[in-house]
């Protein structure tokens, strides 16, 4: 079909200086920044307006149990999988598929260790301490937060998976488009551990 | 260029390859896209319209059974051929719903955008083809969901088209679907909103700076602006009260809330007000989604028209910019009745006076644009024309309710109803008629009926003002907009025959639609055959042949000049197309 052949697809711009999957991938990020933020948005509003005393006041620190140092280490292995992403990245430019796959494939593992984590030290045990959504208004803001973001971490490990396996036959085609596809996929990745970053003190610190 | 050349040479080998459903039905060109958006939008306009046209007999004859299709809706909605109240507000919310986000939404930006903005740019396609396949499949999904949801127990979405918590919360099934219907729907415009921007900024032909682009493509460009940012939030809102349906979380309900006597299952805490902000913030931009686009195409038909340059494009171009920024900061003047503060509604309320300068700038630019024009009467022409005036009413009657005091007394009533639908209906509605009058050529490579065009032009332009034009007034008496029968209020009875003028102005309404549909069909095969410039314009579009092949282009074109060079002194004929080099 006619999609690789239109102009600008791997090559950048001579004026805007990028090629259009990137100029996408930071539009799609900006729409997301508005996701979040309306997100963030609610949860301010929400904590503010909650009222002093009753079953919907506000939770003290010790009462929601979260844990900061289950917290604080899913912070890291997040840190680090942002890492091993821009290692492929840099490993296709210097012309290393196997390398790059290998980072790859890091940061895929890294990504589902988050997950288990997040399942089976958090999730499951809030769940059992009867912590659930209808709880009280901080714990709907925190399954709804972290399930979207945990949605997103998902949702780039599928695409991460394909890039090592299928996704791969394009560099022997057009390395300069595969290596393009990683460079989107990992700007979509910083942005995922941002948001991250910003819901760990937002839920287990404040 | 060589890009270009190779572009062709590509599709014309891979064309016949194409199978029918790779061609017509999972098409990545954004021509056959474009088509397959306007035709379901239509589809779905005329849906809302019918949804709306029931409505109008439970108004005029409250409680009387409805002639001839009475029984056909069941004895759960209408009994013995009466509407029940349950399935009038299922028809209020889903012809709302069905109008703003299957309707016009899809018909200007993802029908008249994607056929149009590539070809006046330029560009063999859109930047992302796949993607582009994608945003149509996914609106498709949330329409069928949408339509789905009038068969699920309890009926459709009932709780009016901006689904206000708590009502909502609690309201039956439909309105679940309805909450999934809408994130398709985000998803379509999310994935068509980004695809627009990246075009246009990365696919304009050689020579093609900004300010040589039509109007109407950055008319699209300030709206998908406006739609990826603002849609998102909806989103979020559509999560949390999807939470709030499903998994019994309170983001959206106060404590202790007590519905028909019955204390309510959530812990509470929630905020009501949380939500109107959420909706607002996406559906006051919304407005100017479904405004400029067609702004745009009037804009197009009046320069072709009057045979001269639109008066005043930069200040147009400038006051579309301001205007998308300003769209993000007046949310809130839906919502001075909340009790949200006095502080926060001055801010508001100024917000919003400054945000109809830019409007009125438009405007009025578009009317001087006629001043010692040339101009031909045709039937895109009469239809923009008309937009002029309806615009302005919609626009002007939009003030005093952008002022709490006048606000306090007209809130929810007729009169807003009145004012938003002068906008949308002969507002945007027009700007359709025109822009499908004017560009039925160049995608069907013939032209529509003049004569049944002028009939179905003068029927709705005086039907469609017998139906809105009562409404200020019924406003005014104070009669309230979700009313099921006004005629139970003395102040309500006191008008009801201005209720019986709207609802036959809209009955005949529909009646004058049918010239159009006829000459819709018919002109596809007994229209007469044009070439690729009937209407000697001199946008990029009709440099290409009519209808336009995959690629778009024979020859990739370069542009020399603005995008309305109308009767330029010196140069033989009365339009110098931006493509045409200079007589040297």
């Amino acid at each position: 079909m006619s999609v690789a052949v239109l102009p600008y697809t791997v090559k950048p711009h001579p004026v805007t200086g990028v090629y259009s999957g990137k100029l996408g991938t930071w539009l799609f990020l900006a729409s997301e920044v508005m996701l979040f933020g309306a997100l963030f948005s609610s949860y301010v509003l929400l904590r503010v307006g909650a009222p002093a005393t009753g079953p919907a006041a506000w939770p003290s620190h010790a009462e929601t149990e979260l844990s900061w140092k289950i917290g604080g280490f899913n912070t890291l292995v997040l840190i680090i999988s942002s890492v091993t992403m821009v290692m492929a990245w840099a490993s296709l430019k210097m012309n290393d598929l196997a390398k790059a796959r290998k980072f790859l494939g890091m940061t895929v593992g890294l990504a589902l260790v988050f997950i288990i984590v997040k399942l089976l030290l958090e999730y499951i045990p809030k769940f059992q301490a009867h912590h659930t959504p209808s709880h009280s208004n901080f714990f709907a803001l925190y399954f709804t937060l972290t399930g979207l973001h945990a949605l997103h971490i998902l949702g780039g490990v599928i695409v991460i998976t394909y890039f090592i396996f299928p996704g791969s036959s394009l560099w022997k085609k057009d390395p300069e488009y595969y290596t393009n596809r990683i460079e989107c996929t990992g700007l979509y990745w910083h942005f995922v551990d941002l948001v991250w970053i910003f819901l760990f003190p937002v839920l287990y610190l404040m | 260029m060589s890009e270009g050349h190779h572009d062709q040479h590509h599709n014309h080998q891979h064309h016949p390859e194409l199978s029918y459903w790779r061609k017509y039905i999972f098409s990545v060109d954004h021509k056959t896209i474009g088509i397959q958006y306007a035709l379901t939008a239509l589809v779905f306009l005329f849906l809302g319209f019918c949804l709306m046209m029931m409505m109008r007999w439970q108004l005029a004859y409250p409680g009387k059974a409805m002639p001839v299709i009475g029984n056909l809706f069941g004895e759960g909605n209408m009994p013995g051929g009466v509407m029940l109240p349950e399935f009038y507000n299922a028809l209020g919310a889903m012809h709302g719903t069905i109008m703003v986000f299957l309707g016009v939404v899809p018909m200007v930006v993802g029908g008249f955008g994607n056929y149009i903005m590539p070809l006046q740019i330029g560009a063999p396609d859109m930047s992302f083809p796949k993607i582009n396949m994608a945003s149509y499949w996914s609106f498709f999904l949330g329409g069928v969901v949408m339509l789905a949801s009038f068969f699920v127990p309890g009926g459709a979405a009932n709780s009016g088209w901006t689904s206000y918590a708590p009502l909502s919360v609690i309201a039956t099934q439909g309105q679940t679907y309805w909450l999934l219907g809408m994130v398709f729907l985000i998803t379509s415009s999310l994935l068509g909103s980004v695809n627009f921007i990246v075009t246009i900024i990365q696919l304009r032909a050689k020579g093609l700076e900004f300010f040589r682009l039509p109007f109407f493509v950055w008319a699209q460009f300030v709206t998908a602006f406006l739609l990826l940012l603002a849609f998102p939030p909806l989103e979020a809102a559509a999560v949390l009260q999807l939470m709030d349906r499903l998994a019994g979380t309170s983001f959206f309900m106060p404590e202790g809330l007590v519905v028909s006597g019955i204390p309510q299952a959530y812990v509470g805490g929630g905020s009501p007000l949380l939500w109107q902000h959420l909706f607002w913030f996406l559906a006051h931009p919304e407005v100017y989604v479904l405004i400029l686009p067609g702004m745009g195409i009037v804009a197009e038909v009046i320069a072709n028209n009057t045979r001269k340059p639109l008066w005043g494009y930069r200040p147009m171009v400038y006051s579309l910019i301001f205007l998308g920024f300003m769209s993000f900061v007046v949310w809130a003047h839906h919502m001075f009745m909340t009790g949200m503060g006095t502080k926060i509604s001055a801010f508001f309320a100024t917000t919003t006076m400054i945000i109809s300068i830019p409007s009125v700038i438009i405007l009025t630019a578009l009317v001087i644009s006629l001043y010692r024009g040339c101009i031909r009467f045709n039937v895109p022409m009469l239809f923009a024309l008309a937009f002029l005036p309806m615009f302005a009413i919609g626009g002007l009657t939009g003030l005093p309710l952008g002022l709490p005091a006048a606000d306090i007394h007209l809130h929810d009533t007729y009169y807003v109803i009145g004012h938003f639908h002068y906008v949308v209906a002969p507002g945007t509605i027009f700007a359709i008629f025109a822009g499908i009058y004017h560009w039925y050529p160049k995608v069907t490579g013939r032209t529509m009926n003049s004569a049944l065009g002028k009939i179905h032009f003068f029927l709705s332009f005086v039907f469609i003002n017998a139906v809105f034009m009562p409404m200020f007034f019924q406003g005014m008496a104070g009669v309230s907009r979700r009313l099921y029968d006004q005629t139970m209020y003395a102040h309500g009875d006191a008008v009801q025959s201005l209720t019986r003028m709207s609802s036959w102005g809209a009955w005949m309404l529909g009646l004058s639609q049918l010239p159009f549909i006829l000459n819709f069909f018919m002109s596809l095969v007994a229209g007469k055959k044009v070439n690729q410039n009937p209407w000697e314009a001199t946008t990029l579009e009709w440099a290409a042949p009519s209808p336009p092949p995959h690629g778009n282009f024979a020859t990739v074109p370069v542009v020399y000049r603005g995008p309305y060079e109308y009767s330029v002194p010196g140069i033989r004929g009365d339009y110098f197309p931006q493509h045409v080099a200079a007589e040297a």
